[in-house]
Protein backbone atom coordinates (compact mmCIF):
# COMPACT_ATOMS: atom_id res chain seq x y z
CA UNK A 1 0.00 0.00 0.00
CA UNK A 2 1.40 3.27 -1.13
CA UNK A 3 0.49 6.46 0.70
CA UNK A 4 1.36 10.00 -0.23
CA UNK A 5 0.71 13.41 1.28
CA UNK A 6 0.35 15.00 -2.14
CA UNK A 7 -2.05 13.94 -4.89
CA UNK A 8 -0.76 11.58 -7.58
CA UNK A 9 -2.12 11.36 -11.18
CA UNK A 10 -4.54 8.63 -10.07
CA UNK A 11 -4.99 9.12 -6.34
CA UNK A 12 -5.79 11.74 -3.73
CA UNK A 13 -3.05 12.29 -1.15
CA UNK A 14 -3.55 12.36 2.61
CA UNK A 15 -3.61 16.17 2.84
CA UNK A 16 -6.47 16.49 0.33
CA UNK A 17 -8.41 13.66 1.99
CA UNK A 18 -7.92 15.05 5.49
CA UNK A 19 -8.95 18.59 4.48
CA UNK A 20 -11.95 17.27 2.54
CA UNK A 21 -13.43 15.31 5.44
CA UNK A 22 -12.50 17.82 8.15
CA UNK A 23 -14.17 20.63 6.22
CA UNK A 24 -17.09 18.38 5.25
CA UNK A 25 -17.83 17.42 8.85
CA UNK A 26 -17.38 21.00 10.08
CA UNK A 27 -19.54 22.42 7.27
CA UNK A 28 -22.46 20.06 7.97
CA UNK A 29 -21.90 20.50 11.72
CA UNK A 30 -22.05 24.28 11.31
CA UNK A 31 -25.34 24.00 9.44
CA UNK A 32 -26.82 21.87 12.24
CA UNK A 33 -25.40 24.18 14.92
CA UNK A 34 -26.74 27.26 13.15
CA UNK A 35 -30.16 25.64 12.82
CA UNK A 36 -30.27 24.73 16.54
CA UNK A 37 -28.75 27.88 18.02
CA UNK A 38 -31.45 30.19 16.64
CA UNK A 39 -34.26 27.93 17.89
CA UNK A 40 -33.05 27.03 21.37
CA UNK A 41 -35.04 28.33 24.35
CA UNK A 42 -32.24 29.09 26.80
CA UNK A 43 -30.73 32.49 25.97
CA UNK A 44 -27.53 31.51 27.74
CA UNK A 45 -27.08 28.30 25.75
CA UNK A 46 -28.00 30.17 22.56
CA UNK A 47 -25.34 32.81 23.27
CA UNK A 48 -22.70 30.16 23.92
CA UNK A 49 -23.66 28.15 20.84
CA UNK A 50 -23.49 31.29 18.68
CA UNK A 51 -19.96 32.01 19.97
CA UNK A 52 -19.00 28.38 19.20
CA UNK A 53 -20.54 28.74 15.71
CA UNK A 54 -18.39 31.87 15.18
CA UNK A 55 -15.24 30.08 16.42
CA UNK A 56 -15.86 27.10 14.11
CA UNK A 57 -16.64 29.48 11.25
CA UNK A 58 -13.28 31.22 11.59
CA UNK A 59 -11.58 27.81 11.82
CA UNK A 60 -13.41 26.75 8.64
CA UNK A 61 -12.37 29.92 6.82
CA UNK A 62 -8.73 29.20 7.70
CA UNK A 63 -9.02 25.57 6.61
CA UNK A 64 -10.72 26.55 3.35
CA UNK A 65 -8.00 29.05 2.46
CA UNK A 66 -5.46 26.29 3.15
CA UNK A 67 -7.50 23.85 1.07
CA UNK A 68 -7.78 26.17 -1.93
CA UNK A 69 -4.03 26.89 -1.80
CA UNK A 70 -3.38 23.14 -1.61
CA UNK A 71 -5.78 22.43 -4.47
CA UNK A 72 -4.08 25.06 -6.68
CA UNK A 73 -0.75 23.31 -6.15
CA UNK A 74 -2.12 19.75 -6.38
CA UNK A 75 -4.17 18.84 -9.43
CA UNK A 76 -7.05 16.48 -8.65
CA UNK A 77 -6.76 13.04 -10.26
CA UNK A 78 -9.07 12.77 -13.31
CA UNK A 79 -12.41 10.98 -13.05
CA UNK A 80 -12.37 7.27 -13.94
CA UNK A 81 -12.90 6.64 -17.70
CA UNK A 82 -16.32 5.10 -17.01
CA UNK A 83 -17.78 8.49 -16.01
CA UNK A 84 -20.15 9.89 -18.66
CA UNK A 85 -19.73 13.10 -20.65
CA UNK A 86 -22.48 15.06 -18.88
CA UNK A 87 -21.06 14.37 -15.43
CA UNK A 88 -17.53 14.94 -16.69
CA UNK A 89 -18.65 18.47 -17.66
CA UNK A 90 -20.90 19.32 -14.70
CA UNK A 91 -18.86 17.83 -11.83
CA UNK A 92 -16.13 20.52 -12.02
CA UNK A 93 -18.84 23.22 -11.97
CA UNK A 94 -20.46 21.63 -8.92
CA UNK A 95 -17.08 21.44 -7.20
CA UNK A 96 -16.34 25.06 -8.08
CA UNK A 97 -19.72 26.03 -6.61
CA UNK A 98 -18.91 24.02 -3.44
CA UNK A 99 -15.66 25.96 -3.07
CA UNK A 100 -17.53 29.24 -3.62
CA UNK A 101 -20.00 28.38 -0.83
CA UNK A 102 -17.18 27.32 1.51
CA UNK A 103 -15.68 30.80 1.13
CA UNK A 104 -18.92 32.79 1.01
CA UNK A 105 -20.52 31.22 4.09
CA UNK A 106 -17.88 32.09 6.68
CA UNK A 107 -17.34 35.50 5.05
CA UNK A 108 -21.05 36.32 5.19
CA UNK A 109 -21.11 35.22 8.84
CA UNK A 110 -18.13 37.45 9.57
CA UNK A 111 -19.88 40.34 7.81
CA UNK A 112 -23.01 39.65 9.89
CA UNK A 113 -21.18 39.89 13.24
CA UNK A 114 -19.25 42.93 11.96
CA UNK A 115 -22.34 45.00 11.13
CA UNK A 116 -24.50 43.76 14.02
CA UNK A 117 -25.75 46.50 16.32
CA UNK A 118 -25.24 44.07 19.22
CA UNK A 119 -21.50 44.73 18.81
CA UNK A 120 -20.54 41.34 20.24
CA UNK A 121 -16.79 40.84 19.76
CA UNK A 122 -15.48 37.73 18.02
CA UNK A 123 -12.99 35.70 20.00
CA UNK A 124 -12.34 32.36 18.28
CA UNK A 125 -12.13 29.66 20.97
CA UNK A 126 -11.44 32.46 23.50
CA UNK A 127 -7.91 32.66 22.10
CA UNK A 128 -7.72 36.12 20.54
CA UNK A 129 -9.95 38.95 19.38
CA UNK A 130 -10.79 38.70 15.70
CA UNK A 131 -11.30 42.20 14.30
CA UNK A 132 -14.52 43.03 12.49
CA UNK A 133 -14.64 43.49 8.72
CA UNK A 134 -14.57 47.19 7.81
CA UNK A 135 -18.32 47.46 7.25
CA UNK A 136 -20.70 50.04 8.66
CA UNK A 137 -22.88 48.82 11.52
CA UNK A 138 -26.65 49.21 11.22
CA UNK A 139 -29.87 47.29 11.79
CA UNK A 140 -30.49 47.24 8.01
CA UNK A 141 -27.00 45.83 7.28
CA UNK A 142 -27.48 43.25 10.02
CA UNK A 143 -30.80 42.11 8.50
CA UNK A 144 -29.22 41.96 5.05
CA UNK A 145 -26.24 39.83 6.11
CA UNK A 146 -28.39 37.62 8.34
CA UNK A 147 -30.60 36.88 5.32
CA UNK A 148 -27.57 36.39 3.04
CA UNK A 149 -25.98 33.99 5.54
CA UNK A 150 -29.28 32.10 5.87
CA UNK A 151 -29.87 31.72 2.09
CA UNK A 152 -26.23 30.77 1.47
CA UNK A 153 -26.46 28.15 4.24
CA UNK A 154 -29.56 26.50 2.76
CA UNK A 155 -28.25 26.66 -0.82
CA UNK A 156 -24.87 25.37 0.39
CA UNK A 157 -26.36 22.44 2.27
CA UNK A 158 -28.52 21.58 -0.78
CA UNK A 159 -25.34 21.49 -2.86
CA UNK A 160 -23.66 19.30 -0.21
CA UNK A 161 -26.65 16.93 -0.39
CA UNK A 162 -26.23 16.75 -4.18
CA UNK A 163 -22.49 16.10 -3.70
CA UNK A 164 -23.15 13.33 -1.14
CA UNK A 165 -25.84 11.83 -3.39
CA UNK A 166 -23.45 11.79 -6.35
CA UNK A 167 -20.71 10.15 -4.26
CA UNK A 168 -23.13 7.45 -3.03
CA UNK A 169 -24.36 6.87 -6.57
CA UNK A 170 -20.77 6.32 -7.71
CA UNK A 171 -20.11 3.91 -4.87
CA UNK A 172 -23.30 1.86 -4.76
CA UNK A 173 -24.77 2.13 -8.26
CA UNK A 174 -21.83 2.71 -10.58
CA UNK A 175 -19.45 0.84 -8.25
CA UNK A 176 -16.46 2.90 -9.34
CA UNK A 177 -13.56 4.37 -7.32
CA UNK A 178 -14.84 7.99 -7.06
CA UNK A 179 -15.85 7.78 -3.37
CA UNK A 180 -13.25 5.18 -2.37
CA UNK A 181 -10.31 7.27 -3.52
CA UNK A 182 -11.49 10.13 -1.27
CA UNK A 183 -11.49 7.75 1.72
CA UNK A 184 -8.10 6.16 1.43
CA UNK A 185 -5.07 7.05 -0.69
CA UNK A 186 -4.46 3.39 -1.43
CA UNK A 187 -7.61 3.26 -3.59
CA UNK A 188 -7.92 4.55 -7.11
CA UNK A 189 -6.30 3.93 -10.46
CA UNK A 190 -8.53 1.52 -12.21
CA UNK B 1 -2.04 95.86 51.99
CA UNK B 2 -3.44 93.80 49.11
CA UNK B 3 -0.98 91.02 49.90
CA UNK B 4 -2.19 90.93 53.52
CA UNK B 5 -5.82 90.69 52.48
CA UNK B 6 -5.06 87.92 49.99
CA UNK B 7 -3.03 86.07 52.59
CA UNK B 8 -5.84 86.27 55.08
CA UNK B 9 -8.33 85.12 52.48
CA UNK B 10 -6.20 82.12 51.64
CA UNK B 11 -5.84 81.24 55.33
CA UNK B 12 -9.58 81.54 55.84
CA UNK B 13 -10.22 79.37 52.81
CA UNK B 14 -7.93 76.64 54.18
CA UNK B 15 -9.83 76.64 57.42
CA UNK B 16 -13.21 76.85 55.78
CA UNK B 17 -12.98 73.72 53.61
CA UNK B 18 -12.54 71.06 56.32
CA UNK B 19 -14.77 73.02 58.67
CA UNK B 20 -17.59 73.10 56.15
CA UNK B 21 -17.20 69.38 55.48
CA UNK B 22 -17.27 68.55 59.17
CA UNK B 23 -20.37 70.65 59.63
CA UNK B 24 -21.90 68.98 56.58
CA UNK B 25 -21.52 65.49 58.05
CA UNK B 26 -22.90 66.34 61.46
CA UNK B 27 -25.74 68.20 59.78
CA UNK B 28 -26.27 65.18 57.62
CA UNK B 29 -27.33 62.91 60.48
CA UNK B 30 -30.74 61.42 59.96
CA UNK B 31 -32.74 59.03 57.83
CA UNK B 32 -33.16 59.46 54.09
CA UNK B 33 -35.20 57.74 51.45
CA UNK B 34 -33.48 57.31 48.10
CA UNK B 35 -35.39 59.39 45.59
CA UNK B 36 -35.70 58.14 42.01
CA UNK B 37 -35.44 61.70 40.75
CA UNK B 38 -31.85 62.81 41.03
CA UNK B 39 -30.63 59.23 41.51
CA UNK B 40 -29.18 56.83 38.98
CA UNK B 41 -27.54 53.40 39.07
CA UNK B 42 -25.30 52.92 36.05
CA UNK B 43 -22.85 50.17 35.22
CA UNK B 44 -20.16 49.44 32.65
CA UNK B 45 -18.70 46.10 31.55
CA UNK B 46 -15.48 46.06 29.56
CA UNK B 47 -15.30 44.16 26.27
CA UNK B 48 -12.48 42.12 24.76
CA UNK B 49 -10.70 44.25 22.19
CA UNK B 50 -11.61 47.52 23.91
CA UNK B 51 -14.69 49.49 24.73
CA UNK B 52 -17.52 48.23 26.80
CA UNK B 53 -21.20 48.40 27.24
CA UNK B 54 -23.15 50.61 29.57
CA UNK B 55 -26.43 50.08 31.25
CA UNK B 56 -28.59 51.47 34.00
CA UNK B 57 -31.34 50.32 36.33
CA UNK B 58 -34.40 52.55 36.12
CA UNK B 59 -36.16 51.23 39.24
CA UNK B 60 -34.69 50.87 42.72
CA UNK B 61 -35.43 51.91 46.28
CA UNK B 62 -33.35 52.44 49.35
CA UNK B 63 -32.70 54.13 52.63
CA UNK B 64 -29.64 55.85 54.02
CA UNK B 65 -29.33 56.38 57.76
CA UNK B 66 -26.46 58.55 58.96
CA UNK B 67 -25.74 58.17 62.64
CA UNK B 68 -25.31 61.32 64.63
CA UNK B 69 -21.83 61.32 66.12
CA UNK B 70 -20.72 57.90 64.87
CA UNK B 71 -20.54 57.59 61.11
CA UNK B 72 -19.55 53.93 61.56
CA UNK B 73 -23.05 53.14 62.77
CA UNK B 74 -24.62 54.50 59.61
CA UNK B 75 -26.59 52.14 57.38
CA UNK B 76 -27.41 51.86 53.71
CA UNK B 77 -30.04 49.58 52.22
CA UNK B 78 -30.61 49.41 48.50
CA UNK B 79 -32.95 47.26 46.43
CA UNK B 80 -32.58 47.17 42.66
CA UNK B 81 -35.22 45.72 40.31
CA UNK B 82 -33.24 44.04 37.51
CA UNK B 83 -36.39 43.93 35.34
CA UNK B 84 -35.78 47.68 34.82
CA UNK B 85 -32.33 47.23 33.25
CA UNK B 86 -31.73 49.34 30.16
CA UNK B 87 -28.79 49.47 27.76
CA UNK B 88 -30.33 51.25 24.79
CA UNK B 89 -30.48 47.96 22.87
CA UNK B 90 -33.71 46.04 23.46
CA UNK B 91 -32.23 42.66 22.46
CA UNK B 92 -29.48 43.06 25.06
CA UNK B 93 -32.05 44.16 27.68
CA UNK B 94 -34.11 41.02 27.03
CA UNK B 95 -30.96 38.92 27.32
CA UNK B 96 -29.99 40.55 30.63
CA UNK B 97 -33.50 40.06 32.08
CA UNK B 98 -33.57 36.40 31.00
CA UNK B 99 -32.23 33.47 33.00
CA UNK B 100 -28.93 33.95 31.12
CA UNK B 101 -28.14 36.84 33.46
CA UNK B 102 -30.55 38.32 36.06
CA UNK B 103 -33.38 35.80 35.78
CA UNK B 104 -35.62 38.70 36.76
CA UNK B 105 -38.75 36.53 36.70
CA UNK B 106 -37.46 34.29 39.50
CA UNK B 107 -35.10 36.75 41.23
CA UNK B 108 -36.91 40.07 40.95
CA UNK B 109 -34.69 41.90 43.46
CA UNK B 110 -31.00 42.59 43.90
CA UNK B 111 -30.36 43.69 47.47
CA UNK B 112 -27.54 45.47 49.21
CA UNK B 113 -27.46 45.70 53.01
CA UNK B 114 -24.53 47.57 54.53
CA UNK B 115 -22.68 45.93 57.40
CA UNK B 116 -20.16 48.67 58.12
CA UNK B 117 -19.43 52.24 57.12
CA UNK B 118 -15.88 53.51 57.55
CA UNK B 119 -15.07 57.13 57.08
CA UNK B 120 -12.10 57.55 54.74
CA UNK B 121 -12.01 61.35 54.49
CA UNK B 122 -13.92 64.50 55.26
CA UNK B 123 -16.62 63.68 52.77
CA UNK B 124 -15.94 60.07 51.85
CA UNK B 125 -16.64 56.66 53.31
CA UNK B 126 -16.13 53.02 52.50
CA UNK B 127 -19.39 51.10 52.67
CA UNK B 128 -19.12 47.35 53.16
CA UNK B 129 -22.16 45.17 52.93
CA UNK B 130 -23.83 42.06 51.70
CA UNK B 131 -25.00 41.96 48.11
CA UNK B 132 -27.62 39.36 47.22
CA UNK B 133 -28.46 38.50 43.62
CA UNK B 134 -29.97 35.31 42.20
CA UNK B 135 -29.97 33.78 45.68
CA UNK B 136 -26.25 34.25 46.23
CA UNK B 137 -24.81 36.60 48.84
CA UNK B 138 -21.29 37.99 49.01
CA UNK B 139 -19.53 40.85 50.78
CA UNK B 140 -18.96 43.85 48.53
CA UNK B 141 -17.36 47.26 49.03
CA UNK B 142 -18.45 50.60 47.63
CA UNK B 143 -16.91 54.04 47.92
CA UNK B 144 -19.32 56.81 48.80
CA UNK B 145 -18.49 60.45 48.27
CA UNK B 146 -20.73 63.15 49.71
CA UNK B 147 -21.75 65.27 46.77
CA UNK B 148 -23.98 67.77 48.42
CA UNK B 149 -26.32 68.48 51.29
CA UNK B 150 -29.00 71.08 50.96
CA UNK B 151 -32.06 71.36 53.09
CA UNK B 152 -33.38 67.84 53.58
CA UNK B 153 -31.66 66.46 50.50
CA UNK B 154 -28.36 64.59 50.55
CA UNK B 155 -26.47 63.40 47.50
CA UNK B 156 -23.81 60.68 47.27
CA UNK B 157 -21.66 59.52 44.41
CA UNK B 158 -21.09 55.79 44.89
CA UNK B 159 -18.64 53.62 42.94
CA UNK B 160 -17.56 50.02 43.22
CA UNK B 161 -16.60 46.90 41.34
CA UNK B 162 -18.52 43.62 41.52
CA UNK B 163 -17.48 40.24 40.12
CA UNK B 164 -20.58 38.98 38.30
CA UNK B 165 -19.42 35.35 38.09
CA UNK B 166 -20.05 34.89 41.83
CA UNK B 167 -23.74 35.58 41.32
CA UNK B 168 -24.20 33.02 38.56
CA UNK B 169 -23.96 35.70 35.87
CA UNK B 170 -20.69 34.66 34.26
CA UNK B 171 -22.21 34.30 30.77
CA UNK B 172 -20.05 35.84 28.07
CA UNK B 173 -16.74 35.84 29.94
CA UNK B 174 -14.02 36.39 28.76
CA UNK B 175 -15.66 38.17 25.81
CA UNK B 176 -17.15 40.52 28.37
CA UNK B 177 -15.25 41.31 31.55
CA UNK B 178 -16.19 39.61 34.79
CA UNK B 179 -15.89 43.01 36.50
CA UNK B 180 -18.97 45.20 36.61
CA UNK B 181 -18.12 48.84 37.33
CA UNK B 182 -20.92 50.56 39.21
CA UNK B 183 -21.37 54.30 39.17
CA UNK B 184 -24.32 55.55 41.16
CA UNK B 185 -25.72 58.86 42.17
CA UNK B 186 -27.98 58.44 45.18
CA UNK B 187 -30.11 61.37 46.22
CA UNK B 188 -31.80 60.95 49.57
CA UNK B 189 -34.72 62.92 50.92
CA UNK B 190 -34.97 63.25 54.68
CA UNK B 191 -37.80 61.42 56.32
Amino acid sequence: MQTSITNTPTRYGWATILLHWLIGVLFIGQFALGFIMVRIQSQRTAFELIQLHKSLGFLLLGLIILRIAWRLGNAAPPLPPSVGTLERRTAPLAHLALYAFQVALPLSGWALVSVSTLEIPSMPFNLFVMPNLPLAESDAAESFWAAAHWYLAYAGIALVALHVGAALRHHFLLRDSVLRRMITPSSGGE
Amino acid sequence: MHARILGFAAFAACLAVPAAAAVALSDAAGSYTVSPTGSSIRFTIGKAGGGGFDGAFARFKGTIRIDNGDVGRSKVDLTIYPESVGTGQSRIDAFLRSDAVFDAANSPEIQFRSTSVTRTGDTSALVTGRLTARGKTFAEKFTAELDGLKGGTIKFHVTGKVLRSRYGMDVGTPLYSNIVDFDMTLTGKRG
